[in-house]
This record gives structure tokens, sequence and C-alpha cells, in this order.
């Protein structure tokens, strides 16, 4: 075990050369020191202009010194992080930091990936989630992800094919339709779509298919729902649709968002976790990470964004 | 400066050297995908689709070896030196080194044939193709070639090499009639079996090549038809070698034009030199192992395996060369191939 | 003359000479249209639409045109071409059908299911059974498989039961139908396998996130969306399929028959021989005109087949480009 102390130590020469040597940018992240992690403090409900709940609600899902590695790279470091019903949990940080692995992990997609190994505990509603049956489980915690992946086959199909094949019988579209109507109705897409059901998916918009992804989502009744980037592919209008939207869906929900987007980070996120080369650097209500980050490291990547 | 950072937690136990994906399985065991919540009708699927894939195993592994052992058998180093008996009943003695001489040759030919013309196809659609429309056509019409069958392939080229213009490639009888079989003739039809698949590889290969290689080529002032010859013929060589390879397998393994068009008969023509064993006509190890079964009229079935067994090892082994060459290409370009193209 | 060839080519002559050469495909194939069309001629010329239809005992009919001479009338070249024209049918679509269920099933045990060191062992050998010359597989047909159906399934009784229409020794549909399901399916396996790869990870990522287990998801979105590519596979193995006369013509039985559905399981083990098997067989006797127009006409017809066989994976292909999947 190496401990924090040591590594430091370890790293100085190198860290006074290259700061040395170049005045470092006013945003620019220093890749050659290991994060400053900060100690996570006690949450409080902050008083802000954002729509935020007013108290965190009960904790859904755990994450518990959880590392991830394909073969020998390690993807994501030792992080532990709560997941809360009824709030957003946002995941920032540059690009290949682990924050969609960590995601991924959450409904065990990562096993897909034959690479794939993983340690640490992940728990749902106390349960270990190796324990639960793995369809049973990302039925409970569903994903959306990046890039709108609608199926080949009509809106109305789409949003039903949880519902159809995860049984043990097919129901028929009689007893379909209600639950694909209000489906399409939470992800706001049935005032758009409802003259048509049959239109096929891939004819939507890009922000229309990724809201018919959340209402395929939707449709299968989740506790969880994981957000693997869902609006980089998209325009800002819709954009700005789908943060409203994930704004209303915490009412019922616990929502774990992964996005590149400081500003939507702030908007949406109830809870923000910063996290660097698979590092879990700081983890702090929206406002408090934004305002006053405690890491370093953090600063030097929110910088400048909020005055 | 990164690379020299020590690791951050401590190494996970047991990650072997040399292993690059995967580490120890995990201790315990998880709650994976338990085919008991199924649908019947899923699960029943499921097993079948167990049992189709354990049966390609066991129909693979059955042939193989059934005709291994048999050959194994019944193969005697003298049937491969020997000529086949001057009669149909093959039975009592001879061997079969016309048939194998005649598989070889006939192999060449399709291939000499086939390669220039399958790769000039190739360069033109994908490097030229214009207009349009006639690449496209062009391409329907390899794939309708790929779809007709041998044995119209076999009438047709009786029809054509029966033409007088043709007299040369097989012999002529005395009233001008030409008799249109021969090592010639059959090489020629045997080269529309090899051409889709030289074809599909080169193109595929040409497709491959990124586009900066040869906008480097024309940046260096290059003519187009200077860098297809320089760069990307090179580049292509092994797609070339893959589809070739392929192509001679089909070509070493068909009988319908061997039967129709060569003659099938026993021994090769002995008269005129090598030209003269071109223009007649003469056996492949396909006719032999048909006409040595209880189909044919040889009626010699020990014969038949060991001929058959010697022919799966040549074409058992042109499939080895494609998966070397595949390799040696694809280390060499960086570019990957199909796991099941061509077949 | 060959100095001119040594010189750098010229742009121009360079496409002219390559295109020039990828005509020569074009000019093949309509010679082999027009020359097989007019050799066919006087055959559909003699018997009219009757050509189709069953009239008489074919292989009567085949052996009076090799004795009929240099000079055949109208009445030489009569054919009744339908049992033939039944058994290829019956053979490629039973065949074509037993491999479309064998190896979409094999497919996705390859693509998805198999265990990584089964996956390796199983793509080689689909690749070695699509090497496989037919005339080995025809020897193993009549020297294994006949002789076990025709020994030990087919019962004396059975034999008895049509003893006065058909000699029953083993020789038989069932024997070409699996025979020929074992040739064609690797094809189909690898197209299958090439076309289930081909669509996005993300849609079965998408179903399987949504908590459907890897079997729906496989069967209810990937296998749905490479459906154009797993046609294409059925169509260039039926191709194959139709034109197989070596095999055929081991194991079938030779006889011009047309098994008989009506007789129950007995169907299965009665003889026949398809278009491409005559054509093979007959060849010898091809030098008499009105069997060479017989043959020539049923080569035409293997012909048509292939060419409606290629506009239809044409057409298969179509609907992957609105879903922008490469097949």
């Amino acid at each position: 075990m190496i401990t924090n102390d040591e590594r430091e130590r370890r790293m100085d020469p190198e860290q006074q050369s290259s700061s040395g040597a170049v005045p470092p940018p006013i945003r620019r992240i220093r890749v050659d020191t290991s994060p400053t992690v900060a100690p996570s403090r006690p949450t409080h409900a902050a008083e802000t202009l954002r729509p935020t709940r007013g108290a965190a609600g009960p904790e859904r899902m755990t994450i518990d010194g959880l590392s991830v590695f394909y073969g020998p790279k390690e993807a994501v470091k030792q992080v532990s992080l709560p997941i809360r019903q009824g709030e957003v949990l946002a995941l920032i940080g540059p690009s290949g930091c682990g924050k969609t692995t960590l995601l991924r992990t959450l409904n065990r997609l990562t096993e897909l990936t034959a690479s794939a190994r993983r340690e640490g505990q992940i728990t749902l509603d106390g349960t270990d989630i190796d324990d639960i049956e793995v369809t049973a489980l990302r039925r409970r915690v569903s994903m959306v992800f990046q890039q709108p992946n609608p199926f080949p086959m009509s809106v109305f199909d789409n949003v039903a094919y949880a519902l159809r094949e995860q049984g043990s019988k097919r129901p028929s579209r009689k007893v379909l339709e209600p639950y694909v109507v209000d489906a399409l109705q939470r992800a706001g897409l049935y005032d758009e779509v409802a003259h048509d059901l049959s239109h096929p998916a891939l004819r939507l918009s890009g922000g229309q298919q990724q809201r018919l992804c959340i209402a395929r989502a939707l449709a299968a009744g989740p506790e969880v729902l994981l957000m693997d980037e869902p609006c980089s592919a998209l325009d800002p209008k819709s954009t700005a649709v789908i943060e409203d939207l994930i704004l209303e869906l915490r009412e019922s929900l616990a929502i774990v968002i992964v996005t590149h987007n400081l500003q939507q980070a702030h908007r949406v996120g109830d809870h923000v976790a910063f996290m660097y080369l698979g590092d879990l650097v700081e983890y702090a209500p929206g406002d408090e990470l934004f305002t006053n980050p405690r890491a370093e490291r953090t600063r030097d990547y929110v910088g400048g964004v909020f005055g | 400066m990164a690379t020299s950072m020590p690791p951050r937690t401590p190494l996970p136990p047991l990650r072997v050297p040399g292993q690059p994906t995967g580490g120890p399985p995990p201790k315990k065991r998880r709650a994976n995908e338990s085919i008991s919540t199924w649908r019947l009708t899923d699960r029943i699927g499921y097993f079948l689709m167990w049992a189709a894939g354990l049966l390609v195993v066991a129909i693979g592994l059955g042939i193989v070896g059934f005709m291994a052992i048999k050959g194994l058998q019944y193969l005697r180093p003298v049937l491969l030196t020997s000529h086949p008996q001057a009669d149909l009943d093959q039975s009592k003695s001879g061997g079969f080194f016309d048939p194998l001489v005649g598989t070889v040759l006939l192999t060449v030919i399709g291939i000499a044939i086939a390669t220039p013309i399958a790769v000039a196809t190739a360069v033109w659609i994908v490097e030229y193709g214009r207009p349009t429309w006639l690449a496209r056509v062009i391409d329907s019409g390899i794939e309708i070639i790929a779809g007709t069958p041998d044995i119209v392939l076999a009438l047709f080229g009786l029809v054509l090499f029966q033409q007088g213009i043709f007299g040369w490639m097989s012999f002529r009888a005395e009233d001008g009639a030409v008799f249109g079989r021969s090592f010639l003739t059959a090489g020629a039809m045997m080269s529309l079996i090899a051409l889709p698949m030289v074809f599909a590889a080169t193109r595929e290969g040409l497709q491959a090549v990124p586009a900066h290689v040869r906008e480097a080529s024309y940046g260096l002032g290059k003519t187009r038809a200077a860098t297809i010859r320089r760069v990307l013929l090179p580049s292509v060589k092994s797609n070339i070698s893959t589809g070739a390879a392929l192509g001679m397998g089909r070509i070493a393994g068909d009988t319908a034009i061997v039967v129709v068009l060569l003659g099938a008969s026993l021994r090769l023509d002995p008269e005129g030199g090598i030209f003269g064993i071109l223009q007649g006509t003469g056996g492949t190890l396909t006719s032999y192992v048909y006409n040595n079964s209880p189909a044919g009229e040889g009626n010699a079935a020990q014969k038949a395996y060991a001929a058959a067994f010697v022919l799966l090892l040549i074409v058992i082994g042109l499939n080895f060369a494609v998966d070397a060459i595949a390799r040696r290409g694809a280390r060499a370009n960086g570019i990957e191939t199909s796991r099941l193209g061509g077949s | 003359m060959l100095d001119r060839l040594r010189q750098p080519w010229t742009d121009r002559r360079a496409e002219l000479t390559l295109g020039a050469l990828a005509c020569s495909v074009l000019l093949v194939i309509a010679f082999m249209i027009a020359f097989i069309a007019v050799k066919a001629w006087p055959s559909f010329n003699a018997n009219g639409l009757s050509w189709f239809s069953a009239k008489g005992n074919v292989d009567q009919q085949l052996d009076a045109m090799v004795n009929s001479g240099a000079n055949p009338t109208k009445a030489d070249y009569q054919l009744g071409a339908w049992p033939l024209i039944y058994a290829t049918l019956l053979t490629t679509v039973l065949s074509a059908a037993c491999a479309l269920v064998f190896s979409l099933l094999a497919s996705i045990f390859i693509v998805e299911f198999a265990p990584e060191r089964l996956r390796r062992l199983i793509v080689p050998i689909v690749r070695l059974l699509a090497a496989v010359p037919s005339v080995v597989y025809g020897l193993i047909g009549i020297l294994v498989i006949v002789p076990f159906i025709g020994g030990s399934l087919i019962s004396p009784g059975r034999k008895e039961s049509v003893q006065y229409v058909i000699q029953l020794s083993g020789t038989s549909l069932i024997v070409a139908v699996v025979v020929l399901t074992v040739m064609i399916t690797p094809i189909m396996i690898a197209m299958t396998v090439d076309g289930l790869h081909s669509i996005p990870r993300s849609w079965k990522e998408g179903a399987v996130a949504l908590g459907v287990n890897r079997w729906r998801a496989m069967w209810t979105v990937t296998v749905r969306a490479a459906r154009p590519a797993i046609m294409a596979g059925v169509v260039l193995a039926t191709a194959r399929a139709i034109g197989e006369a070596i095999m055929i013509s081991m194991v079938a039985g030779s006889k011009g028959f047309a098994p008989n559905p009506a007789d129950g399981i007995t169907f299965l083990f009665e003889p026949l021989r398809t278009m491409a098997a005559t054509i093979v067989e007959d060849s010898e006797s091809i030098n008499a005109p009105a069997m060479q127009a017989s043959l020539y006409a049923m080569a035409l017809l293997l012909l048509a087949g292939g060419f409606v066989l290629s506009i239809g994976s044409w057409l298969a292909k179509q609907p992957l480009k609105k879903y922008g999947v490469r097949s």
C-alpha cells in the first residue's frame, strides 16, 4: 500500500521542474501529479436559485471502494459514492477519466466487455448488485446512452420493447398502450408523436430520438436512471428540453448523469462528483463544488466557468 | 512524464505477465443471466442453438476425422506416383498420378487467367469506376458469375470453345469440328469460378487502403497509374494472394467442369509435349473420386477414399495458406482482416 | 510494342486498359446467355410449354434422344421435364429451409453465446466445411449415409409398399437434402455472422440495458436488423444448392422420378434427379442434337434461376440503406 504522502514525495521533483518551466494557463489540468482528494463533507440543503430538492432522499445505491480494470489498465480507482432517491448526481471530468465506465458498472453493462474486471462493492437498496439476477438489475437500473439508439422499429414498438420482452408473456397492444402513452408523456414526447405512433423511430429528429430513448427506459419502470452524456449529440434547444425533463424526473427516480458540460452539471446536478484519471477528486453539492471547490484540481477544472 | 508515475493503488493480485486481457476470475460467483426466468420457447431455442453449434463442430471434426482414417488406411505412396490403369475398373492396380497432375495443371491455368482479370477489374472499379453505372453493372455482373452454377459454366464452355476460332485450344477433327474439351478450355472456365473470389478480396483490400496513402502519392507528383502500380498493388498483395488461394481451393474442388469440359479421362494425353498435354483431355482428383465411387464406373471405393483424402489435404492446405497470408498481410499493413470473410 | 509497354503508363491508357478488362466480364455473361439460349431453343421450340409439364417417363425420353441420330425430327425432342424441375425445387427449398434454421442458430451461437475457446474452434471448422469439395461430400454420402439409410432406416415393408412404382435402395431425397444442407450451411453462417457483426453495438446494448436478456435482445433487435444480410446469405446458398450437380447425382438415386408427398414418410426415401445432375450424367451423350438441346434448355433454366436469386439478393440489401447499415 502506498500512502498519499509517499506518492506526493515521489512526484515532487517532476512537479517542480514542469511547473517551473512553463507558467500554467488558466484552465490547465496538470497531468503529472496525483490529485488531492478532498474529504467528503456532510451535505446540507443549500438555498439557491436552482430548483434543488429540500432534503436528500434515502440512499438507493452505494458505491463502495469500486475499481474497474480493462486488462491491466485501471479505469476507475477506489471510488465510493452514494446515489440518493429523488436527486440528480452529476459526474463530471475530462474525457477518459472513468465517468462512463463507472456509470456502466452500476447496471453491470461493463460485463459485456470481456476484458473488464471489477473490484469493490455496489449495493442497490442494501443488496449487492452481484447477487441480483442481471436482467432484473438492469430493469431496476436503466440506462440512456450518449448517442440516441432507438431500435429500427416504430415509436410504439420502441417504447413497448422492454415491457414486451422482459416478462414471460407478450402483453397485447391494448394492455401496453396506456403504459406507452404514459412513458411518452413523462418523456415529454407524446404531443409530438401522438398523431402517428407507428412512425419509424429512426426518422425522428436527434432530440426526439433521445427523448424516445428516455421514454423507452422509463416504460420499464426503473428506480435508478443512468444517463451517459445524453445531450452531447444534440442541439442546444433539445438539450434544454431534456434538462427540464431530468429535473422533472428526479421527483420519482434517482438519476446519475455523466456530462462534459459544466453548466449542465450545475443546472441539473444536486450533487456533483468530479473525477480525474479514475480518481474521485471531489464530491459535493452542486453549488458548493462550482463556487467553492475544495480540491485544487477541481478548481483548475471548473475555474473560470463560474466567476 | 506521465509514464514514470508510480501506481496509485496496489496491483491486483495474480496479474500474470504476458496475459494482456482479463485477470484472475472474480472470486465470487455473480448472479448472471439465469435461463430459468426465460420463456419456454426461448429456453428451447437456447438449447437448440447449443445443439446447432456443437453439431457444426461434430460434423466438421467427423468429416475430417473420417476422411483421415479412411485416407490413411488406403493411401499408399505408390498410388501417388503410378499411372491409372487404362481400364474402367480401377480396383486392381494403378494409382492417380495423372489426376494429381491434372488438378495442379488445371488450378494453375485457372488462377493464372483469373487473377489478372479480377485484379484489373477491382482496381478499375475502386480507383476509376467511372461512369458509375458501368461500375455498378460490372459489380453485379461478377455477382451473377459467382451465382452461376459450375455445370452451366461447363456447358457454356463447351459451346464457346467448339467455335472455330478456338480450335487451337483443343483438338480439331478431320471434318473441321472442334472438340472443345481440353485443359485450356476447362482452365478458362475454371477461371470464372475463381474470379469472383480474387475480385472480392482485392476490392476489399483496396477499399481498406486509407485515402491519405493515395493522397501522399499524388502529392509526390505521381500519376494515378503509377500510384496503382507502385503503392496500391504492393499494399494489397496479401489480399490478392488470399483471394487467389481461396479461388485455387474452389478450382481444385470442382468436378462438374472437369466431367463436362476436360473429359474426365484417366490419363493425360502425352503427345506433343507440354502444349500437347494442355490441348488434350485429362482428369483431376475430383473426377477420379467421382468415377471410382459407386456412382461412377470405376467402383474402387478404396482408391476413391485415398484420392479424396489427398484432395482434402490440398484444399485444407490452401485454407491454411489463406490464414497465413492474411495474418502476414495484416501484420505488414496493420489492417484488420475479417473473421469469416471469403468463404 | 514492348518498349511502349515498358514506358510509364499514362492515366488515360491505364484507365482504358483496366476498364476494358473489367468489361470483359460483361462480355462473358452476354455470350453465355446468348450461346446457351441459342442451343436451348430447339428443345423449347419443339415442346412449347409442355416442356415444363410431366408427360410420360422422362428417363425414357432422354434415352430416346441418345439414339435419335444426327438429324432428329421434332418428335425426337419430346421432353416433359417436370420431374427434374420438381426434384430441383424440392431439394433446393428443403435444404435451404433446413440450412436457414441451422445456420441462424449456429451464427447466434458464434457471435454471442459461444465460450471463447469453442468459438476459436468453430470458426475455422465453418470455413473448412465451406471449402470441402462437393465430390467429397458426395463420396461420404454414397458410402456412409446411403448404405445406412438403405440398410437400417428403410424397412422391407416400406420397400414393398411402393415396389410397383419405384425401387427404394437408400439413394434418396433425404440423403440429398441432408448432405446439401451440410454443404450450404457454412456459406449461410459466414454471411449471417458478418451480418450480425455489422449491426451497431449500441442497439444490442440499448436492449440489454433495459433488462432484456441477451437471447431476446439478439432476436428482437440484432437478428431483425440483420435480416437483409441473412437473406443475402440465403440467396447465395440457394444459388449453390440449385446448381449442385455432382453430389446430387451421386446420392439421390439418379431416377427421373417425382417423389410423392402423399406417400408419407416413404416420400423422403424416394429417389430423384435434379436438372443439374441430369446435365452431368448425360453430358457424355451431348453430341446427339436432341439431347444437346434438352441439356442446354435445363442449363438455361438454372441460369435463369441464378439470375432471379441475384436480383433477390440485390433487393434484400436495399432495406439496409435506410438504417445506414453496411452488409
